[in-house]
């Protein structure tokens, strides 16, 4: 269970517009992009049914997904669904077994991992990965042996995240999680990707330091990227997302834009459910309004009004209470 | 006095142990391979320069601007093809192919070269000739020479280590190769540099080695590999100076050794280096510098 703390309830649409930077074009692209361009424009990744093995394992199984310029295509998933091992693919870190990943109109499937970072396809790894023995800056340097030409560079890596410049001699084995992770996305920002692949961010961070973090994003997009992110944390990729896919054990479960798919949908692709009903006695519990998400009594959407109580399924993330009509939930 | 004369003698010999030793250390730094057949490549080096003054005429010490290249390309190619289809399975098979490759030089070069020792540069004044300070302390230019390469080659890697970009590349490489080819590294490549790198230096120590001592096929298994072993064991492995202080000490116990009784050099060596192993199973200066 994700708690949120007292955070605004925000409308999951417009999500963006109460975030920094709201001028920007990025989120002017966010809103138009990808609902004028499914018909007229071509993606920028995509993936056709895309079926990866661990040794006997199928741990990701006819998975497919188009991203187009501009978006933030949001995985959500529970642990062992397959996320990151989609993620690691599409960085080129594994091998799939059937099906293709098409990038930029080119087929990649079998290009290796440095070759794709180098034509623009760069991942944040899960667990940050920075090289420990090395400076912060020297992190940054690495980033960009091979960059692409772009807007990004160490100095404006500096200005996104303003403590990072006074330490930059600092090795990163001394820095906090929160720092080591935002190393790690300036890394990846520095080699100026076009599509960003970020995995589990939040993973081991608090919630506080997770908030900040997607606090950049604005300002990332800004730039003219593409993020393909996955995450845990379900109510922090509703919040960032222009498009969801939800995996369960290797199968894509459901799929959408999030002001169009409900939280009884999300809770039952999450969990492997039986499609919500939405009526009493099987009430999908989406988080609580603000900082309501962990008290234990969570109210119920959709339900008769009553309370979650003992034997109520788990509750997701918080915060995106309140945004909900009952309406939604009822059909 | 006798004994200051061994210290110095044994400071000097362990620049070239540290010479033999900085390839080994560099090699397991980046790519964790353990390369057993470091020694007979020294013995390589030996006599590609035997060959390349039979042919050039060119002066021993001048051998290496053809030999340290030769070796450098050697080191880049065995690293792209056999060591890496090792790795590829598993850091054990490394061993075993180091090994194997270790087998197939020595037999390749008692069938092709013979099994007399080689030397380099005997009639070499600069190679014989010593100078003295006061009556009992007498230093060969030689192993001067040696020592002042191996500082000069130590100090030259640390830098390029700490400094340029593709020795930037090595380390990030050593710390995580995954996260390297994120950022567009091609790992294979950089482990090519390293090893070529590797190949160099253990050229380098060859023809030193063949102007100070004499070789033949097996000298690489039962000397060099031992000393360089035993050099980056003591020093701390992935550590530069380290491998430096390492040869240094193994040298010096060496001549100390030598001095308490003649059949005591080895063994004073081994004991020092078992001392380490046991006392101090990270080395004098534990890993840091160059991954």
């Amino acid at each position: 269970m994700s708690e949120q703390g007292p955070s605004e309830p925000k409308g999951r649409g417009d999500a963006w517009t109460e975030e920094r930077g709201t001028s920007d074009e990025g989120r002017r692209r966010l809103e138009s992009g990808p609902e004028a361009s499914e018909e007229n424009r071509a993606p920028l990744l995509e993936i056709r049914e895309l079926t990866v093995h661990h040794g006997q394992l199928r741990a990701l199984d006819h998975v497919s997904l188009r991203v187009f310029p501009g978006e933030v295509y949001a995985i959500i998933g529970a642990n062992g669904a397959g996320k990151s091992t989609l993620l690691r693919t599409i960085a080129g870190l594994h091998q799939p077994t059937e099906g293709s990943i098409q990038y930029d109109g080119q087929d990649v499937t079998r290009i290796r991992p440095e070759r794709r970072a180098i034509s623009g396809i760069v991942m944040v790894p899960e667990g940050r990965r920075l090289f420990g023995s090395l400076t912060v800056e020297e992190n940054l340097q690495v980033g960009a042996t091979y960059a692409r030409k772009g807007p990004w560079t160490i100095e404006r890596v500096y200005e996104l995240f303003s403590w990072m410049k006074d330490r930059r001699a600092q090795r990163t084995e001394q820095l906090s999680g929160g720092e080591q992770q935002s190393v790690a996305i300036g890394r990846a920002l520095v080699a100026n990707p076009r599509v960003l692949l970020l995995d589990e961010l939040s993973l081991g961070l608090a919630p506080v330091v997770v908030q900040r973090i997607y606090g950049m994003l604005p300002e990332i997009l800004a730039t003219g990227l593409t993020v393909l992110l996955v995450e845990q944390d379900v109510s922090q990729a509703l919040r960032v997302a222009s498009h969801l896919q939800c995996l369960l054990e290797g199968h894509t479960t459901l799929e959408g834009r999030p002001s169009d798919v409900t939280p009884a949908q999300v809770e039952a692709a999450y969990f492997g459910l039986a499609p919500a009903g939405g009526g009493p006695g099987s009430p999908p519990v989406i988080g609580g309004p603000g900082g309501y998400g962990g008290a234990g009594s969570p109210p119920v959407i959709g339900g008769p009004g009553g309370y979650g109580g003992a034997g109520s399924p788990p509750v997701i993330g918080g915060g995106l209470g309140g945004v909900v009509p009952p309406e939604e939930t009822e059909h | 006095m006798v004994w200051v004369n061994d210290v110095i003698q044994g400071i000097l010999v362990g620049g070239l142990y540290a010479l033999f030793a900085c390839g080994l250390s560099l090699m397991f730094g980046v790519m964790k391979v353990i390369n057993l057949a470091h020694g007979d490549l020294a013995i390589i080096g030996g006599y590609i320069a035997v060959g390349v003054i039979a042919v050039t005429h060119i002066p021993v010490l001048w051998s290496f601007v053809i030999v340290v290249p030769l070796m450098a390309v050697l080191g880049y190619v065995l690293q792209r093809t056999v060591i890496q289809a090792a790795l590829d399975r598993s850091i054990l098979t490394t061993l075993l192919v180091t090994f194997g490759l270790s087998v197939v030089i020595e037999n390749a070069l008692l069938e092709f070269v013979n099994a007399n020792s080689h030397s380099l540069g005997v009639n070499d004044a600069i190679i014989t000739s010593s100078f003295s300070i006061g009556s009992q302390i007498s230093i060969a230019y030689l192993l001067l020479l040696i020592f002042v390469v191996a500082v000069v080659v130590l100090t030259g890697l640390q830098y390029f280590l700490s400094r340029s970009r593709y020795g930037r590349m090595i380390r990030a490489v050593a710390d995580d190769r995954e996260a390297a080819q994120l950022s567009g590294i091609d790992y294979r490549h950089v482990f090519g540099i390293a090893a070529a790198i590797a190949f160099a230096t253990v050229a380098l120590a060859g023809i030193a080695y063949g102007m100070y001592s004499q070789f033949s096929p097996t000298t690489g298994t039962d000397t060099i590999l031992l000393f360089a072993f035993a050099a980056v064991v003591i020093g701390g492995l992935g550590s530069l100076w380290g491998t430096l202080l390492g040869g240094v000490v193994l040298g010096v116990s060496q001549a100390i050794g030598a001095q308490i009784s003649g059949s005591d050099e080895f063994l004073a060596g081994y004991i020092v280096f078992l001392a380490v192993l046991v006392l101090r199973p990270q080395g004098l200066i534990a890993r840091r510098a160059t991954s």
